[in-house]
Parts: C-alpha cells; sequence; structure tokens
C-alpha cells in the first residue's frame, strides 16, 4: 500500500509527518536540527530516501544536509556557496548598487533523474549546482550575469531565488523565480537565462510592465504539460501556455489575487490551488478566515475550500514553498502555516484536517508519495 | 593542548559532547587554532568564519580569561592561560531573546 511522507521546514527545526495511503493516522517525528531555520526539505525522485535540507542560523550561516534513509538520520555536506568570478552588484532597496552577498539556500531542487544533482537557489539571488550529492556547489552563473541582475531588488523577505522547476520531458530546460527580479528560463541546462516576465504587470516598480523587477512569489507546472505554468506573483494569479514566453492574468472572482503558494493537482493539469491573502501590508487571510481556492479551469473561475479550515480569528500566513501535492489516486493538498500547523486535505481539497497544529513556524512543506 | 569550548548548536553538528581539546602546532593564535579545529571537524567550516574571507561571522564573539578577543588580530598570540590548556578558548553567540 502507498505510503506519504511530508517533509516540514519551520523556524526552528525540521519534521517528518508520516502516513499510509489513508492519510489519516500521523507519525510525527522531530525537530531535526532542532533551533535552526530549515527553508527547505526535498526529497529526491530517483530515490525517496534521498532527502536534502537547508539548514541555516544568523550566527552560524548555512549548511546542507543530506539523508539517506528518509530522514530519520542526516550528514552535513557541503556548504560552501561561492558566486562565480566577481561577484558585482545588485540595487539595494533604496536604489544604490549593493554587492552580492550569499545569505541563504531557499530552495533545495534534486534532479528529476540523477540522484546526486541537485539544485540549490540562494539569496542573494543565484543558482547553484551539486553533482556529487551535495559535497560541492557551483554556480550557474549565465543566469546573474544575464545582463539584468544588476538592476534586480530584493523584496521585503530578501532578493531569493525560490523556485525551481526542471521541465520533465526536457531536463535542459529550467524555470526559476525570483523576488524581486521575476522568472527565469534556461533552454540548454543553465548556461544562458532569457527573463520570461512578459504580460505580468506590477504597480510598485517604476515601469509596470519592465523586463525584469516583479516580485514573483511562486510557480507551478503539471509535469504532463510543461508548457503551461502557473504563478502566483505579488499581486495577481497569471498563467503562460507557452513555458513564460507571455502570460494572462487568471486571479477571476478570487478574493483578493495576493498571495504566495500555487500547487497543480498531481491528476487534473487544470485543477489549482491558492490561499489568497489580504494584501502585501498585511500577511494574513480575509477576515480571519483561512480559505484555499480551486479552480477546475485553470483560472479565472474559482471556489472556495473551508471544510475543516478555521473561519474565524484566523491570521496566519502561507508563504511560498509550504504547498504541496502527493501523487496518490486521491490527490492530497498539503500547506503549512505562520503559526505552525499542517493543514491536510485527502480529497483534492473538499475536506481539510491539521496533522499538526503546534509547530514553529512553517517554512516549506514537501510530500513524497511512497510506493 | 588547548581547550575549545563551542555554542551548544556547533557542539551537536560536531557530534561533540563537550568542550574540545587540540594539539595546535606552532604559535597558538586565533588563526591556528580555528585552522586545527576545522580540519579535525570539517563540518564546522563556515559556520564561525567566512570561507572565503575567514573573518568571524558577524554574530559570534571570542573570549577567553574574561576578555573580549574578538577585535584582535587573527594572529595575535593567545593568552598564556589558553595556550596551556588552563582556560578554554570560547567561541560563544551573541545574545538573542525577546
Amino acid at each position: 500500500m502507498s505510503s506519504v511522507r511530508v517533509l516540514v521546514g519551520t523556524r526552528k527545526g525540521a519534521f517528518v509527518l508520516e502516513s499510509d495511503g489513508k492519510r489519516e493516522r500521523w507519525n510525527v517525528s522531530g525537530p531535526h536540527f532542532a533551533g535552526w531555520e530549515m527553508y527547505h526539505v526535498k526529497g529526491s525522485p530517483v530515490d525517496p530516501n534521498r532527502v536534502y535540507a537547508s539548514q541555516s542560523s544568523g550566527w552560524f550561516g548555512q549548511l546542507i544536509q543530506r539523508s539517506n534513509d528518509g530522514g530519520k538520520t542526516w550528514e552535513p555536506v557541503g556548504n560552501k556557496f561561492v558566486y562565480d568570478g566577481v561577484p558585482g552588484t545588485h540595487q539595494w532597496y533604496d536604489g544604490t548598487p549593493h554587492p552580492w552577498e550569499f545569505k541563504r539556500v531557499w530552495h533545495l531542487e534534486p534532479s528529476l533523474s540523477d540522484l546526486d544533482t541537485v539544485y540549490a537557489g540562494v539569496e542573494d539571488a543565484a543558482l547553484f549546482r551539486s553533482t556529487d550529492g551535495g559535497q560541492n556547489w557551483q554556480e550557474l552563473s549565465g543566469l546573474r550575469g544575464h545582463g539584468s541582475g544588476p538592476h534586480w531588488q530584493p523584496g521585503a523577505g530578501g532578493m531569493c531565488l525560490h523556485t525551481i522547476i526542471v521541465d520533465p520531458s526536457h531536463p535542459d530546460r529550467i524555470f526559476i523565480a525570483i523576488s524581486a527580479a521575476g522568472a527565469f528560463r534556461t533552454n540548454d541546462a543553465g548556461q544562458t537565462w532569457q527573463p520570461i516576465n512578459r504580460g505580468l504587470r506590477s504597480q510598485q516598480i517604476p515601469d509596470p510592465t519592465a523586463e525584469v523587477g516583479h516580485c514573483v512569489h511562486r510557480i507551478a507546472m503539471h509535469k504532463s504539460r510543461p508548457n503551461v505554468l502557473y504563478m502566483q506573483k505579488h499581486w495577481d494569479v497569471m498563467r503562460s501556455n507557452d513555458a513564460g514566453d507571455s502570460w494572462q492574468e487568471v486571479s477571476g472572482n478570487l478574493p483578493t489575487d495576493f498571495g504566495f503558494v500555487i500547487d497543480v493537482h498531481a491528476h487534473e493539469p487544470e485543477t489549482i490551488y491558492v490561499v489568497p491573502i489580504k494584501s502585501d501590508s498585511e500577511h494574513f487571510p480575509l477576515d480571519g478566515k483561512l480559505r484555499v481556492y480551486r479552480s477546475r479551469t485553470g483560472g479565472n473561475e474559482w471556489e472556495e475550500l473551508t471544510k475543516g479550515l478555521p473561519q474565524r480569528d484566523c491570521y496566519v500566513n502561507v508563504l511560498r514553498n509550504a504547498m504541496a501535492i502527493d501523487s496518490l489516486d486521491s490527490c492530497g493538498v498539503y500547506f503549512g502555516t505562520t503559526g505552525g500547523q499542517v493543514y491536510m486535505s485527502a480529497d483534492a481539497g473538499d475536506n481539510w484536517a491539521p496533522i499538526v497544529r503546534d509547530l514553529p513556524s512553517v517554512l516549506s512543506v514537501e510530500v513524497q508519495t511512497l510506493p | 593542548m588547548i581547550r575549545v569550548m563551542l555554542p551548544q548548536h556547533l557542539r551537536t553538528l560536531a557530534g561533540v559532547p563537550g568542550d574540545v581539546e587540540l594539539e595546535v602546532k606552532g604559535p597558538a593564535t586565533q588563526r591556528s587554532v580555528l585552522d586545527a579545529l576545522e580540519a579535525r571537524y570539517p563540518m564546522l567550516c563556515g559556520t564561525i568564519r567566512d570561507h572565503v574571507t575567514q573573518q568571524r561571522r558577524p554574530f559570534l564573539r571570542f573570549f577567553a580569561c574574561a576578555e573580549d578577543l574578538s577585535h584582535e588580530p587573527p594572529d595575535a598570540p593567545l593568552p598564556e592561560a589558553v595556550t596551556s590548556g588552563v582556560e578554554p578558548f570560547i567561541v560563544i553567540g551573541a545574545i538573542a531573546g525577546g
């Protein structure tokens, strides 16, 4: 019988939540790396027992941990992230040039085909790759050197590369997103990159339709249709049908189109999920009601999902890496909150229940569907 | 023999229950002690000082003999009480709370 393993990164450690395919009873282990910020924990699709974790602290900097037994035991691997060549500058919040400085790893994306290849998206924004299981890291500097780098600017959370999607049908094609530079695509395994932000409109930048400068919060793709991308931008939910060459807004009837997460149903490529957040100045759900919105039409037409979610006095946030989808027949949807809850729906969002309620603030949620 | 006292998180990372005892070749300085520490516990590389610049991480301090040595040059000799193992070389995190 299939089972699931949910990997949760929080402000004070990592947790592993495991259940059989019914997803009714859960075993919770952790905290792993107690007291450390765990920005992301993700397993390899090649071998689900291989799990990578980003561990960081304001005091001790960045570590990368690797597990070969599904998160039961861990070993530290390489943590030397050095920008290629002369780092140069990007824009600071006040518009002045600011040197590129490594701060932390936001996202770890294991290769779809090679156990020891893993990508790391970092702050200040850059993409690194390891081909030896995380021991050594090399920057794919064509991204930062693309030409627009000096004009990139941090969002409130820092200038982070937070999303990495490898195209399952063309592994040399990779999509990434940076706050607040926008989305980029490579077709040659990271040597050269192009911004893919046409159609985005952001009032927070001098030219609302500029080539770069958009605060993209998250991108999602269904593996069966790699040309269709969904995006939760700072404001606006967007869709592309041409691998990012152009975007159309699909916010439709959402009560607010600000938010952080977006994800796609495992078996229905036109079914997508977002968690609307009130605004960029009030990072909590509208009216104190935690609601997931689902569109079965690839956007524009949205239905609210509330069963089992708090519908009063709820003022948590759901951060950009904190939603995940399992691939069981009855698709499971998971998300974590800054209040420490991890909610799960075993029926594609119709009904929800908390797996845990009192973890530290949740930074990331990933799920592995195990045979 | 030089004793190094690490903060709890770094003891956990290095897998040591208490103070670390190190033999340091040549003059005992902050640099030589940290070089010896990182050689024995490579997982500590980058956690006390930057990989490239070798600068002390901003929120860490170096104490010994009731003195703050954080701003001493990295090649300055450590106090005799440290080099003889009477007093520990202390790596400590800046206070945080609230």
